[in-house]
């Protein structure tokens, strides 16, 4: 007996049970689709963080001020005693030779206005460096001065969402906002950005670093963005940081340092864990499918009992009834498997279309391995039906009205 | 040619021994006409399946056309009743969702015939059971008679040397029940050897070689010219 004659005679046996096959196809199709589904939310989470982390640049070091325990991206506190000053940035860029440029960062909030217009906004102390190292782009004017030059000057730069809500379609330069109680002259407006880092870069404003500093009465500064010659040099660069910082901070290295890899390894860590819970998740709606396919074959089995009579008469072999029932499983997972495939990729489209910064991507191996799983599930779990239905003892099935 | 000699066949029911057949001995020469007749319970069916090879004797010797069937594999019995044997039964079996033209076929595609000529030979089979003009009907959509010469049409497309028949036309009524012995002795005139198992006098008369089982053994054989025939 050949391949198609056995397709055609299993496949026929299906389309004689519509409702059933259908359910089972569903069954399948859902386990898989949630496979796939699944998988792809955990991956277009990893290609969203890393998305996020790679225009930091592999050549940055971000220093917080204050010791973490690990090495984590929502650094946990343990007690910063010396502020992470000014005078710090200084001392580094200056001795420690790696460094190619250098941004320091602080940050507040105030009601920025304009007239009658206000809102609240990020007021982000820094200097022209900043441009390069966080590869902000300018819609209009220029950015900050650079370090050291006109580091009190009452300027500032806006965010794009900042600019329009206060200017609407007005030309911002040389106009004047309030930041707080102060005055600043606007010179610049930046790029819309959209978020990074967690942050809304257009709904900021970007001031001078001293001037942001005096304006929140603060001491320290919130980061410090360094960036490195090489990669290479990344983590000599280090080392000579963190002997600057403990020399100036009575022999404490009393700051944290990461890096855009170890960012990205922990969070791929944690997304390592997520997608594993995922496919976890998708794992069990598999074997729920299988457990249907194998109800559905078993109810088959003692349906068609009296055919299965029949075609031992009729003098069909053992391995042959195996065949059909496995041929039976395999057409019902690897239907159900490829309906479920379609649900995925239109299901990813759709989350595609409705949130188009989440990548959500089917990633290639979680569609071979759904496709290899639905096929070895109606295997596995047309198995048993088929071994039960091959050694029926004919006469009794044929004894069946 | 079949010969049966000392054939018991003993069942274990709800752990008491039920002796089904106690020591046959029975010979059926090739294009024989049989007929099996008795009461319930005196072991016509199970000597049915042992000649069909659907069962195996516990103990004495079955042997057909001169090969002893208990020394057989399940596969090699699966070759015979394959090529060999036919089978007709009480309640037709016919497969429900496939037409008269696929119940033909089954045995065929089982059996790994070619496509055409499968084609070929269920139109000959159907037309030798006058059922050219139903061929796609469905199991379903004929009627009892009409299903019975389908099996026999099923029954015979392989070209078996045996054809069994348990209870032909235990479901029918009169006319359609003639009908069906009439394509079963044509068959047996065209040199099948035929057994039929019956509880009707009327039928079982009719067959040349005729015996009678009472509780699982040979109660009479007669030979000699069948009833109106």
């Amino acid at each position: 007996m050949n391949l198609r004659d056995l397709v055609g005679f299993s496949g026929g046996a299906l389309r004689g049970h519509r409702l059933r096959t259908g359910l089972s196809l569903l069954g399948v199709a859902i386990g898989v689709a949630s496979v796939v589904l699944l998988t792809s939310l955990g991956e277009g989470a990893r290609l969203y963080v890393t998305g996020e982390f790679a225009s930091l640049g592999t050549n940055l070091l971000i220093v917080l001020p204050g010791k973490t325990e690990t090495a984590g991206v929502t650094p946990f506190l343990t007690g910063a005693p010396h502020d992470l000053t000014l005078e710090d940035a200084e001392a580094i860029a200056r001795r420690v030779r790696a460094v190619r440029s250098l941004a320091p960062l602080s940050r507040g909030t105030a009601p920025a206005r304009r007239g009658e217009r206000r809102r609240d906004v990020v007021v982000t102390g820094t200097t022209a460096e900043f441009l390069g190292v966080r590869h902000v782009q300018l819609q209009a004017g220029r950015f900050l001065p650079p370090y050291g030059a006109g580091a009190e000057q009452s300027v500032c730069v806006l965010g794009a969402k900042v600019r329009s809500e206060l200017f609407g379609a007005a030309n911002p330069l040389g106009e004047a906002v309030r930041l707080g109680d102060e005055r600043f002259r606007v010179i610049g407006v930046a790029a819309p950005r959209g978020m990074s880092l967690g942050m809304d870069m257009d709904d900021m404003v970007y001031v001078p670093v001293r001037r942001a500093l005096r304006m929140f009465n603060q001491t320290g500064i919130f980061r410090l963005l360094v960036e490195i010659r090489s990669h290479d040099e990344l983590s000599s660069a280090e080392a000579a940081l963190r002997r600057v910082i403990a020399e100036r901070h009575d022999g404490e290295d009393d700051v944290t340092v990461l890096t855009q890899d170890s960012v990205l390894a922990s969070f791929g860590r944690i997304l390592d864990i997520l997608t594993a819970a995922l496919v976890g998740i998708a794992a069990i709606s598999l074997t729920v499918a299988g457990l249907g396919i194998m109800n559905v074959m078993l109810v088959a089995v003692s349906e068609r009992t009296r055919e299965i009579g029949l075609l031992k008469a009729l003098g069909v072999t053992r391995g042959q009834i195996v065949s059909v029932f496995l041929v039976e499983a395999a057409i019902l997972s690897s239907a159900g498997g490829a309906a479920g495939l379609a649900v995925a990729f239109a299901g990813a489209g759709l989350l595609r279309g409705l949130y188009p910064s989440f990548p959500v991507q089917p990633p290639p191996w979680a569609v071979g391995a759904a496709v290899l799983v639905s096929l070895s599930v109606g295997l596995v779990f047309g198995a048993a039906p088929a071994r039960r239905a091959a050694r029926l003892d004919p006469i009794i099935a044929l004894s069946r009205r | 040619m079949i010969e049966l000699s000392g054939v018991r066949r003993d069942f274990l029911v709800g752990g008491e021994p039920v002796h089904a057949l106690r020591g046959l001995d029975l010979t059926i020469p090739d294009g024989d006409y049989c007929s099996i007749m008795g009461p319930s319970g005196s072991g016509k069916s199970t000597l049915l399946n042992i000649l069909g090879c659907l069962d195996r004797p516990s103990a004495g010797s079955y042997r057909l056309d001169g090969r002893e069937v208990g020394d057989l594999d399940d596969a090699a019995l699966s070759e015979v009743r394959r090529h060999r044997i036919g089978f007709v039964f009480q309640f037709y079996h016919l497969v429900p969702r496939l037409t008269a033209a696929g119940n033909v076929e089954l045995p065929m595609i089982f059996a790994g015939v070619e496509r055409r000529e499968r084609a070929e030979r269920v139109s000959r089979g159907l037309a030798a059971v006058g059922l050219t003009a139903r061929a796609s009907h469905t199991a379903e959509q004929l009627s009892g008679g009409e299903r019975q010469r389908v099996a026999i049409a099923r029954a015979v497309v392989m070209g078996p040397t045996l054809l069994l028949a348990d209870e032909p036309t235990g479901n029918l009524d009169s006319a359609a029940g003639a009908e069906i012995v009439r394509l079963l002795e044509g068959m047996n005139r065209g040199g099948l050897t035929l057994v039929v198992v019956t509880h009707d006098p009327d039928i079982g008369r009719r067959a040349r070689h005729r015996i009678r089982l009472v509780d699982g053994a040979l109660a009479s054989e007669e030979r000699g010219p069948g009833g109106d025939r």
